[in-house]
């Protein structure tokens, strides 16, 4: 059992910047995440390997710091008592003590089922972006990337850089709000000059506004997508190897809500999310957010909310009227994108009765839409029970049936047996 | 109880740096990767990117690559119920995917 000042639950730009403020007071401080390497989604294949000045300064000064451990490839389990948190890596398992806990835990993208989904071929648009950064052979392929939201384009840019032969982004928003939202950008330079970046690396490839993924098509593989275009202009069907459909991201609020922290759900149609006051506090003392679990923000976002939680857990430099009026204008920001890309309701009608929504258990759209309430369903159809727990079917279930998971059960992740009884 | 492994920060990026390829074995397939390159990469690599069976018996494949979904879960040597997204290749690994009994 080792014991640290300040424990980070997650190693992605708002788990960082929380390390990095805390570190800086000599306190011991210690960072668990699941991947290989640190850097979370954003800055996958480690924060040394990344153009983006912030994530090279945040490590360096990290890895030099004698006050740090990274506990990689480490995933937390649930809390035995308070204070601790029990965890495994694919040998061995522990209990971390902590002081402060910081939780930064991001977020996983929302998933909806539609008729062949399940295919291999199918991912999500993230998803395909993170395999190919693991090395993924892409070169050659034809990649369909659908969904909503910018991170089409940046997943787009990157299968492309890869060699993949995109075919066409397919975005489901309609161009009013888009449009809206770039007028709004303008408040935000650097997000301009972002999008131009991304615009002309793009050039070629078609972007479909207003349209969606009906179906996904193979025999065995995925060989083909039916897309619904906007405004009457009918079904397309498109040729490819993946598609890689993502409908935006949704906050991992599992953990905290295991800790006892409070949520808050903004209403139909937003996720729940980890509530947290000025200080990044979460409604458990001791314990902070920050970065997408308190609210979908992106990077900027997340590395202000980091160092705001990582000064408040070691109280040696109080955060500055800077570093609040920062995290004001990314929220703002957050919020817009928000309400630029809107799910339309179209999208919660695409699965057929046969058409598997949870699919650790097989459980199909017939078996389930006939039920009131996500515990009722889990307990007749095993539906939301297999090893994903949920973390796939809850996001889709809540926007196809307006189901709200239950209360979260422990452990939080699979669990060998020997790290329980240990 | 198990040791547990608490890497420093010298080691992460003595791992991560780039160096010889390895070879590992998929399906008693031998194959040559890079260092740095996931199980679900290498899979994906020796020909088909399969990586489990669900309950209905139908071939699945990695979906959020961010170990989560739980979908590319496969076997390394020996333990089952590894996520071959958030696992990178090493030297002599020896995988097993749940598409083995179809494939043969």
């Amino acid at each position: 059992m080792s014991y640290y000042d300040v424990l980070v639950i997650g190693a992605g730009p708002a788990g960082l910047a929380a390390a990095h403020a805390a570190c800086a007071g000599g306190v011991k401080v210690g960072i668990v995440d699941d991947n290989p390497l640190a850097g979370g989604q954003i800055w996958r294949g480690g924060p040394d390997q990344q153009t983006d000045p912030r994530a090279q300064s945040l490590w360096n000064t990290l890895r030099d710091a004698p006050n740090v451990t990274f506990l990689p490839q480490t995933r937390v389990l649930y809390s035995p008592e308070p204070g601790q948190l029990r965890v495994q890596t694919a040998a061995a398992s522990d209990t971390l003590r902590f002081g402060h806990l910081i939780l930064a835990t991001g977020a996983r993208e929302l998933l909806l089922p539609f008729p062949g989904w399940t295919l291999p071929g199918v991912t999500g648009a993230g998803g395909l972006q993170a395999l190919a950064k693991g090395g993924y052979p892409l070169r050659g392929k034809r990649v369909v990337v659908a969904g909503s939201g910018p991170l089409l384009l940046a997943v787009a840019a990157t299968l492309k850089l890869k060699g993949a032969h995109i075919v066409a982004i397919i975005e489901q928003a309609a161009t009013p709000a888009m449009a809206r939202f770039a007028a709004g950008l303008l408040a935000t330079p650097s997000k301009i000059a972002q999008a131009l970046r991304l615009a002309a690396q793009l050039k070629d490839v078609p972007y479909l506004r207003d349209s969606y993924v009906r179906a996904a098509h193979g025999d065995g593989t995925l060989q083909s997508v039916l897309v619904q275009r906007g405004k009457g202009r009918g079904l397309e069907t498109l040729q490819c190897d993946y598609l890689a459909c993502g409908y935006g991201l949704i906050p991992n609020v599992e953990l905290a809500q295991a800790l006892g922290c409070a949520t808050a759900s903004g209403g139909a149609g937003t996720a729940t999310v980890v509530e947290a006051d000025h200080w990044q506090q979460t409604s458990v003392p001791g314990i902070y957010c920050a970065g997408e679990g308190t609210g979908v923000g992106g990077v900027d976002l997340a590395l202000v909310e980091g160092r705001i939680a990582g000064l408040s857990a070691t109280g040696q430099i109080v955060p500055t009227h800077a570093d609040f009026g920062q995290r004001a204008r990314w929220r703002k920001f957050a919020a817009g994108l928000a309400r630029a890309f809107a799910l339309r309701p179209e999208l919660a009608t695409l699965a057929g009765d046969d058409t598997i929504v949870c699919r650790c258990e097989d459980v199909c759209h017939g078996e389930l839409r006939t039920h009131t309430t996500w515990r009722c369903a889990k307990l007749q159809t095993r539906c939301g029970m297999g090893p994903c727990q949920g973390r796939i079917c809850g996001g889709a279930t809540e926007v196809l049936y307006g189901w709200r998971p239950d209360a979260v059960r422990m452990p939080i992740s699979p669990a060998r047996i020997d790290t329980i009884i240990a | 109880m198990f040791e547990f492994a608490a890497h420093t920060f010298a080691n992460n990026r003595a791992n991560g740096d780039k160096g010889d390829s390895l070879t590992l074995s998929i399906n008693a397939r031998a194959i040559t990767v890079a260092p740095g390159v996931s199980v679900a990469a290498a899979i994906a690599m020796a020909g088909s990117i399969v990586t489990r069976r669900s309950v209905g018996g139908a071939a699945r494949a990695p979906l959020c690559g961010m170990g989560v979904c739980q979908e590319c879960r496969v076997t390394i040597d020996g333990r089952p119920h590894q996520l071959s997204c958030q696992t990178l290749c090493a030297d002599g690994m020896h995988v097993q995917t749940g598409a083995l009994e179809r494939a043969a």
